[in-house]
This record gives C-alpha cells, sequence and structure tokens, in this order.
C-alpha cells in the first residue's frame, strides 16, 4: 500500500510531551489569588494535628499556563474523534455534538445554578427538567419519567429496581431476570446488583428472541425480560407484542434497553408496543458529548404503574402555578443519585431535540438506518455477514472469511486506523464470534461512507495478499500496539518520581 | 436538518444502491401499526438563534447575580478559564471510551495523571478513572468493603450527606445488606461509642464523611481504630476535595470515596459531577470502574490502557465488581486541569482563603446567632442556629441579592431552626457582613 492509496488520512508532525508532573518544578505557578480580604488564620492552631504538614503535602504540578495549555493540547492531539471523522464503534452511536448545545449548557444562570437554590430561583432549570421529560415521554410512548441516572448502566438499575418494587408491591418480587446472550454486559451486571439472578435466553437462528424458548422460560419465578431493541446486531424484534404478552400473561415486566434507540427515535414509540419500562442514553441518541468515556446520562421512561416508585424528587407544578420538587413520595425506590442527575446532560440534549423537532428526528433515524444497510450492502460477501436478517441502524460482520490468513477482527480495526478512521466495535455481540460491529450514525455523508467502504475492501484485499501489513497495524500512529498483558500482570495505575521507565 | 450532511439525491442514490424503493423498504421489520403517524408531539424544529434564545430564557429565570452561602455538597469555586478552553477542544470532548489506545492516548494519559494526583491528595496508593459523583462513589466503596470482608452491612454516620446516604439505602436495600446509622456528638463529630457498640461481626465496614455535612473535621484516625479491631474498613467520603489542600488526607482509611466537583467543575443544578474510589493497592482488584495503566508497546514506548478490565461489566457480566460501564473522563479531565492549575503549593493557599472566609463567617455569624459544633476543627462550612427561621432570613437576604445558608430541618430537624453555611475563596467579605446583619 502506498500512501496516495489512503484517501482520508495523510501523516503530519505529532508532538511528544511527557506527564504533566514530569514538567514541575518548585516555584512556578499557574493560578493567582486575589489578596485575602479577611484576617489571615493560624492554621495549626485551628487544625492542629490535622493540618496537612509538608511530609505529606500533595506533590501535584507546579508549572505555568502555557505549559498546562501546551499540555492538554499536545496530548489532544492524540486522540481520534467524532470532529475528526467517522466513528462506527457500533453500540456506542457516535454522531455529530452539536455546538450550540456546549454553549447553552454554560449560560451564567444554568451552569452556575446551586442544587439546593430556592424552588423560586430555579424555575428556569426546572422547566428545562420538565420540557425534556415531555419530550421524552412523548418519543417513548410512555407515561412517566426520571432524568436521575448518571448514566445507562445506572438508568439500568433504576429501571430494574422500579420493576422489583412494583412486584413487590405485589406481593412477590421474585428471583430472576431474563436476558438474551446478545445483550450488554452491563444487563446481567445490573440484575446482579438489583438482586436478581439471572437467566440467560438463547437466541435463534435469525438472532432474535425465540418465542418458543420465551415461552418455557417465563415462569412465576421471572420478574422481567431486558431486551434490547433493535438487539445488538441491529435487528428489531418484529414480535415485540407477542414477547410482552408472553411476559405480562405470567406477570413478568418488558424492560427495553434503549441503548439503541437511535433506529427508533420518531419511527416507533416502545411504550406503545408492549414495553413496560426503559432507559435511554442521553450520550448515544440525544448527542449530549461521549467525553472520552462520560459524562453520560440515563433517564428510565416507564408506564404509569410504576411510577409511585419513581427516585425522589420528582418536579411537579405547584398549586400556585410554579415548580417545585416533590419529595413525599411514599413508595419511591429512593433516590439513585445526589440531586437530580446530570443536568448539563439534560439541557444538552433538549437543545439537540429542539434543533431537530418531529421531522429532524424522524429523518435522523431514517439517515442512520439508511448508512447503515448502505455499508452493508457494500461489504456483504467481502466480510461474511453471519445474520441475514434485515437490520436497522447497524450492521455485524464476523472475521472468518479474514481468520483463513489469520487475520482477526481486532487486526482489521488496528488497521482501520491507518486509513483515517476509528475502529469500530470489536468481538461484541458476544453470540458473533469475531465479531465487526459497526454503526456509522446519521452523520456520516455518503462521501464518509464511501471512503470508509474503500478502507474496509482495501484491509480485505490486504489480509488475503499480505496478511502482516494488517496483523502488524496500526503503522502510522505515534505509538504501536500496547502490551496490554504486561499492564494488567505488573499494575502501574499511578506516576512517582523515582519511577524508571522503558522510555527514558 | 443542518446536522444531517446528506442531499436528496445522496439518499436517493443509496437507496437505489440498497435495492430498495424507499426508505419505508427499510423500516420494514417494525409492523405499520407500530410506526409513529402523523410525527411526535414535541416543539416544532428551531433555528439557532432560537434555541439560544430559549435558554437565555431559561436561565435568567433561574438566581444570576447573587452571592451565594451554599455549599452542601456542591461547592461554588472559581473556575480557571483554561479548563473549559481545553475540554472543549473536539479531541477531548467528541472521543469516546479508549477502547483503541493507539488513537486515544491523550484520554488515556490525562486520566493516569488524574489517577497520580488523586492519590498525591487523598494519600492512597490507587485511584479509579472516576465514578459517577461522590454519592455513588460512596455507595459502590461500601459495596466493595463487602466484597473484601465477605459481611455485608456498614455502619453510618448520620453526619455523611443525607443524599448520600438515600443513595446508599436504594441499593443496600436490594442486597441484603444491613446500615445502621450512628449520631454525632456536641462538637458534630461522628459519635464514638455509639459508633463502637453498632459495629458487630458482620460489618463489612464504617463510612464517615469528613469534612462531614456539618463542615467538620472527623478524628479519622480513632474511627479508624475503632472499626480495624472489629475487623471492618473504614471507608471516608469527601465532598469538599478543597480540603485536602489543607487538611491532614485520610490515610488510615481503607477506601476514600470523593467527589471532585469542587475542581473546577460547574455546580450545574447538581451535575455532572465525578466520583473517585481511591484504595490500597492491595485491594485494587476489587475496586469498581475503569482503571488506567502504564505499559509500553512494540518498540518499547511508554503507553497507557485500560487495564485490570476482568473485574469489569462487559468481561465477567453477572460476577462483575459493579454495573458502572462509563466513567466521567470529561469531568475528571477538569479536575485534572485544575488541580495542575493549582499545583502544590496554590491548592494550599486555596484552602487557606476557604478556612480563613469561614472562619472569619463564623465568628460574624456567632455574634448573634449561635454556631453550634464548636470545638472540633471545620473546614469551609458551619452550622448557624437562629431564633428565626432560617428560611425568613433567607427571604431577607434575597433582597440583597444574597443567598443564605442550606436549611437543615429536612435532614436534621432535632437542630430545630439551623442552616448550614459555606464560604469559599469567592465569598467576599462586604457579603459575609452583609449576610451577618441578618442573621438573628
Amino acid at each position: 500500500m502506498s500512501d496516495r492509496d489512503i484517501k482520508k488520512a495523510t501523516t503530519q508532525v505529532n508532538q511528544n510531551e511527557g506527564l504533566i508532573m514530569e514538567k514541575s518544578s518548585p516555584g512556578k505557578k499557574g493560578y493567582k489569588l486575589p489578596p485575602l480580604d479577611v484576617p489571615a488564620v493560624n492554621i495549626s492552631k485551628m487544625l492542629g494535628d490535622l493540618e496537612r504538614r509538608d511530609d505529606i503535602a500533595a506533590e501535584l504540578p507546579e508549572v505555568s499556563e502555557i505549559e498546562i495549555i501546551r499540555h492538554f493540547t499536545r496530548i489532544s492531539t492524540w486522540n481520534y474523534a467524532v470532529d475528526y471523522g467517522m466513528y462506527p464503534l457500533g453500540s456506542c452511536t457516535m454522531k455529530y455534538n452539536a455546538r450550540i448545545n456546549e454553549v447553552v449548557a454554560r449560560l451564567d444562570g444554568l451552569a452556575g445554578a446551586h442544587p439546593y437554590q430556592p424552588e423560586k430561583l430555579s424555575q428556569g432549570a426546572m422547566k428545562i427538567l420538565q420540557l425534556l421529560s415531555e419530550c421524552l415521554i412523548e418519543i417513548t410512548g410512555m407515561d412517566a419519567i426520571t432524568l436521575q441516572p448518571a448514566a445507562g448502566a445506572h438508568g439500568e438499575l433504576t429501571g430494574v429496581l422500579l420493576v422489583r418494587a412494583y412486584l413487590e408491591s405485589q406481593g412477590n418480587p421474585r428471583k430472576k431476570i431474563l436476558i438474551p446472550d446478545s445483550a450488554h454486559g452491563t444487563n446481567p451486571a445490573t440484575a446482579a446488583i438489583a438482586g436478581y439472578a439471572v437467566e440467560n435466553l438463547k437466541s435463534n437462528q435469525k438472532g432474535m428472541i425465540d418465542l418458543n424458548a420465551l415461552e418455557k422460560q417465563v415462569t412465576e419465578d421471572i420478574a422481567a425480560l431486558m431486551l434490547t431493541n433493535p438487539s445488538t446486531i441491529g435487528v428489531y424484534e418484529s414480535d415485540i407484542h407477542h414477547i410482552a404478552g408472553i411476559l405480562h400473561r405470567k406477570g413478568a415486566l418488558l424492560y427495553m434497553d434503549g441503548a439503541n434507540m437511535n433506529a427508533l427515535c420518531g419511527k416507533t414509540q416502545p411504550g406503545k408496543n408492549g414495553v413496560d419500562v426503559m432507559h435511554l442514553n442521553l450520550h448515544k441518541t440525544f448527542s449530549t458529548p461521549h467525553g472520552g468515556g462520560g459524562p453520560g446520562s440515563g433517564p428510565v421512561a416507564c408506564k404509569k404503574i410504576l411510577e409511585p416508585f419513581l427516585p425522589t424528587p420528582v418536579v411537579i407544578e405547584k398549586s400556585d402555578g410554579t415548580l417545585g420538587f416533590d419529595y413525599n413520595r411514599p413508595k419511591s425506590i429512593g433516590r439513585v443519585r445526589a440531586f437530580y442527575g446530570n443536568f448539563g446532560m439534560h439541557v444538552r440534549a433538549l437543545a439537540y431535540i429542539l434543533a431537530n423537532g418531529p421531522d429532524g428526528l424522524r429523518q435522523t433515524t431514517e439517515d442512520a438506518v439508511l448508512n447503515a444497510n448502505y455499508i452493508r450492502k457494500k461489504l456483504e460477501g467481502i466480510y461474511e455477514l453471519p445474520y441475514k436478517t434485515q437490520t436497522l441502524h447497524e450492521v455485524v460482520f464476523n472475521d472468518r472469511i479474514q481468520q483463513r490468513k489469520g487475520v482477526k477482527t481486532g487486526d482489521i480495526a488496528k488497521r482501520l486506523i491507518d486509513y483515517g478512521f476509528h475502529s469500530y466495535t470489536v468481538s461484541f455481540p458476544l453470540i458473533v464470534p469475531g465479531a465487526l460491529m459497526i454503526e456509522p450514525t446519521e452523520s456520516e455523508s455518503k462521501e464518509e461512507l464511501d471512503l470508509f467502504i474503500d478502507a474496509m475492501k482495501a484491509i480485505a484485499k490486504e489480509a488475503e495478499d499480505e496478511p502482516d501489513t494488517v496483523l502488524n497495524a496500526p503503522h502510522t500512529t505515534r505509538i504501536s500496539r500496547l502490551d496490554e498483558v504486561r499492564a494488567a500482570r505488573q499494575p502501574i495505575l499511578r506516576w512517582k518520581k523515582q519511577a524508571k521507565y522503558a522510555a527514558e | 436538518m443542518r446536522y444531517l450532511p446528506k442531499s436528496p439525491s445522496d439518499r436517493d442514490q443509496m437507496l437505489r444502491e440498497i435495492g430498495v424503493r424507499s426508505i419505508d423498504d427499510l423500516f420494514a421489520p417494525i409492523p405499520p401499526d407500530a410506526q409513529v403517524k402523523g410525527g411526535l408531539n414535541i416543539p416544532r424544529q428551531m433555528a439557532e438563534s432560537e434555541i439560544l434564545d430559549y435558554f437565555r430564557q431559561r436561565a435568567s429565570e433561574n438566581a444570576l447575580g447573587y452571592s451565594s452561602f451554599l455549599g452542601a455538597g456542591a461547592y461554588n469555586h472559581y473556575r480557571p478559564v483554561v479548563i473549559d478552553s481545553l475540554i472543549s477542544r473536539g479531541e477531548f470532548f467528541t472521543a469516546y471510551t479508549p477502547y483503541q489506545p493507539e488513537i486515544s492516548q491523550g484520554t488515556l494519559q490525562s486520566i493516569f495523571e488524574f489517577q497520580t494526583m488523586i492519590c498525591e491528595l487523598t494519600g492512597m496508593e490507587v485511584a479509579n478513572a472516576s465514578m459517577y459523583d461522590g454519592s455513588t462513589a460512596a455507595t459502590e466503596s461500601v459495596m466493595m468493603a463487602d466484597r473484601i470482608t465477605g459481611r455485608t452491612g456498614a455502619v453510618v454516620a448520620r453526619s455523611v450527606h443525607p443524599e448520600y446516604r438515600e443513595v446508599l439505602a436504594t441499593y443496600a436495600k436490594n442486597q441484603g445488606m444491613s446500615i445502621a446509622e450512628v449520631g454525632y456528638q456536641e462538637n458534630g463529630r461522628a459519635d464514638l461509642s455509639e459508633l463502637e457498640e453498632a459495629i458487630t461481626d458482620k460489618t463489612s465496614c464504617v463510612l464517615i464523611q469528613s469534612p462531614n455535612f456539618f463542615g467538620t473535621l472527623e478524628d479519622v484516625a480513632a474511627v479508624a481504630d475503632i472499626a480495624h479491631k472489629k475487623g471492618a474498613l473504614l471507608v471516608v467520603a469527601i465532598a469538599e476535595a478543597v480540603s485536602l489542600g489543607i487538611v491532614r488526607p485520610p490515610v488510615e482509611a481503607d477506601v476514600v470515596a470523593m467527589e471532585a466537583q469542587s475542581f473546577g467543575v460547574p455546580v450545574g443544578f447538581g451535575g455532572p459531577y465525578a466520583g473517585v474510589i481511591a484504595t490500597k493497592e492491595k485491594f485494587v482488584r476489587q475496586i469498581p470502574g475503569r482503571l488506567v495503566g502504564e505499559t509500553v508497546d512494540r518498540q518499547g514506548r511508554r503507553g497507557f490502557v485500560l487495564t485490570l478490565s476482568t473485574r469489569e461489566q462487559h468481561i465477567r457480566r453477572e460476577k462483575a465488581t459493579s454495573n458502572i460501564c462509563t466513567n466521567q473522563a470529561l469531568i475528571a479531565l477538569m479536575a485534572t486541569i485544575f488541580m495542575t492549575v493549582y499545583g502544590r503549593e496554590g491548592i494550599r493557599e486555596l484552602a487557606q482563603q476557604n478556612l480563613a472566609k469561614a472562619a472569619y463567617a463564623a465568628e460574624e455569624f456567632g455574634r448573634k446567632g449561635k454556631v453550634l459544633f464548636s470545638g472540633a476543627p471545620r473546614f469551609n462550612e458551619f452550622v448557624v442556629q437562629t431564633k428565626e427561621e432560617p428560611r425568613a432570613i433567607n427571604d431577607r437576604l434575597l433582597e440583597r441579592k444574597i443567598v443564605g445558608g442550606f436549611p437543615l430541618k429536612k435532614f436534621y430537624p432535632e437542630l430545630g431552626n439551623a442552616a448550614l453555611w459555606c464560604c469559599t475563596e469567592l465569598t467576599t467579605r462586604a457579603a459575609i457582613d452583609a449576610a451577618a446583619k441578618e442573621v438573628a
């Protein structure tokens, strides 16, 4: 491969930069405090033994402002980002993060609002919570919502606790949660934390819920089924009504993992199709930035029967027409987080919804599904498609064809980096051995998709003709493949002054 | 829609190449009667200028231009402008979890720096890449203590943030974990004899907060002795991280659960914030959440990766240490930049200013009101008891553009007319003097 074969990427000067602690020297300062306008205090007298003395001073770096700017700017350029190009991580929904969202979230009256400031001085914030709630209730087709959970997995826990509280109020919380083998790892981990045993549900040959198996497995012990819809292979469960029916007949509930709501938003409302409770990931479907791994936000929408159990507090309209927080909810599962959740993410998600409106949300979903199907069409045959079932917003191939030359999905993912793209999701879902899970989202133009498809085709050819090129990828990054085994065997989880490094 | 990079002819061409007639064909798996008809009932599509207008109006309906004495788990410290300048780089805020380390070294290195600085501050040996917030970090620390000790149940001081305790109660209830709460002494510290009595051979840990909810510093070493003697661990929660600039870190603790909001994160109506769990090296395999570790690439160059992930849900599923998946990377980055700006000397000077302002305010308020819990050192918060209802005082203060202390009746009715006041480096002497006049 020569450089001109790679249409998207080229190399540029990349700055080296050590750890910020390594730039520190005593006496350098990046701060200036105003003079103290009250009398200074005698610290030793005030704190006694509890004073932090020099022998255990916090050795934070001492650097100037320009060094801080350069340090973090330099290391930032070592990241790939949505702003650079397509980021097709399946099930992560890496879409464009609109700049207006960042501007409005930083407005003084919002970013500077203290969670305990008087309600009469928090009406604007509460109106935002209320309007976002109304929009999300409409989008999901549910009756009620809590915005408190801080992330998707936190939302799952909240949702399962709602199920538990409801069943308990009916006399029996039951023992098990059914989870399909295609589910995200958070689902079983959540069920365990909520005090439930996990029962695995095998997918059928189409990668969908096997209705007969479900019918057999749903007993009086089952509290709920946690269903990701569309599933992690992008397949919509057309029989969701029947699935809900089977559960409901046995007194169990249907929980929907809304991680893949970007395939449905504005097209179908889960609450009107049998789902009792679901979480949303505002950082996926509603464009709040992923921030290198968080913050997220995981609101939970539910049916009327679950509403009494929602976490406290909830926003209500008071008799004088103003908004307030209602803490008097005797059936509530309690709090899942201090204060009211990740408000800054609520602001951004609402800005996204307002920028779209009903027609924009629908078009967004249609484009996301169009993009995924376009990739599927263009790459099918070049990569094996293990499930032929029609898919919506993502497509999952496997590496069986490439494995003949010893090239695995992880290698293809690394090679994709050289072509100027972020990798897709590797080795997930578990029902597809050697999976390549691709979710383009709506944010990619046809030109960008074509570049991606060309890159994937070129890599498939390389895997055939010169597998070493793929096996040793990436070749263009500032560092090559890292020794993960060593990282885990001899964990170095912090910098120490005396440490000797291989790089030195 | 301005975020969508396709012309109508692009869409037509793609549909043709896929081999379908219309977009509806791609949605065929959703039965027609399950599809939305006529569009969702949400506000119409807005222009950017309208969106800005809408949120400006909402912002103006909130408190603006007030001096505030509110703390209680959310602290109003100055945020150096370099923080927003740097975290607004798309490379940071539009990236995701660093699953591909070769193109995520920026995020990974910054988390490694975060872990390092948190260890320095807390006196612990390892710190994770962050949790949702202080309340969930405290809760997950208790669950961690359960796993380490094989016991189930915690003794919790009532001087721990009430909302942290509520979150713990929610989690505990469903895991068969018993929670015993113990009261506080006249000096505001956890009642040690009550605490000692409450610890049984089933207690996995003692949870205290220092500075505690009243702003009082706990005697961490004494509590550690009591807990350890009975085979329980000590978890220390820290809600006001700036205190660590001047207050001795809780080195006797086994786990520190900290809220990092004070480090350059907006109070933001309660979130997003960043929690942290820091602990001893020997407990690292029981720590929840992500960890970044140092390693080398094939040429021996230093690099960083997510590590020890066999603890986590995507590998261990229902046997994982926690169901947490995300961390609060961008918020942790804010905190990292904040700690870097202040550095070794600055964090101390900053903490000193907080201490001095609160000491001055307590003295001024003490002239007419009664400052409770003297007799033990405090950091930047204190409780004032008054003859009058705090709400009445606060209403008068609002007219002077001052938001008064946090009324405690809801959480501590036994304290009567009491409120929790907080001063930071941003609280001016003029505001303190003005407020002191109304506190009686």
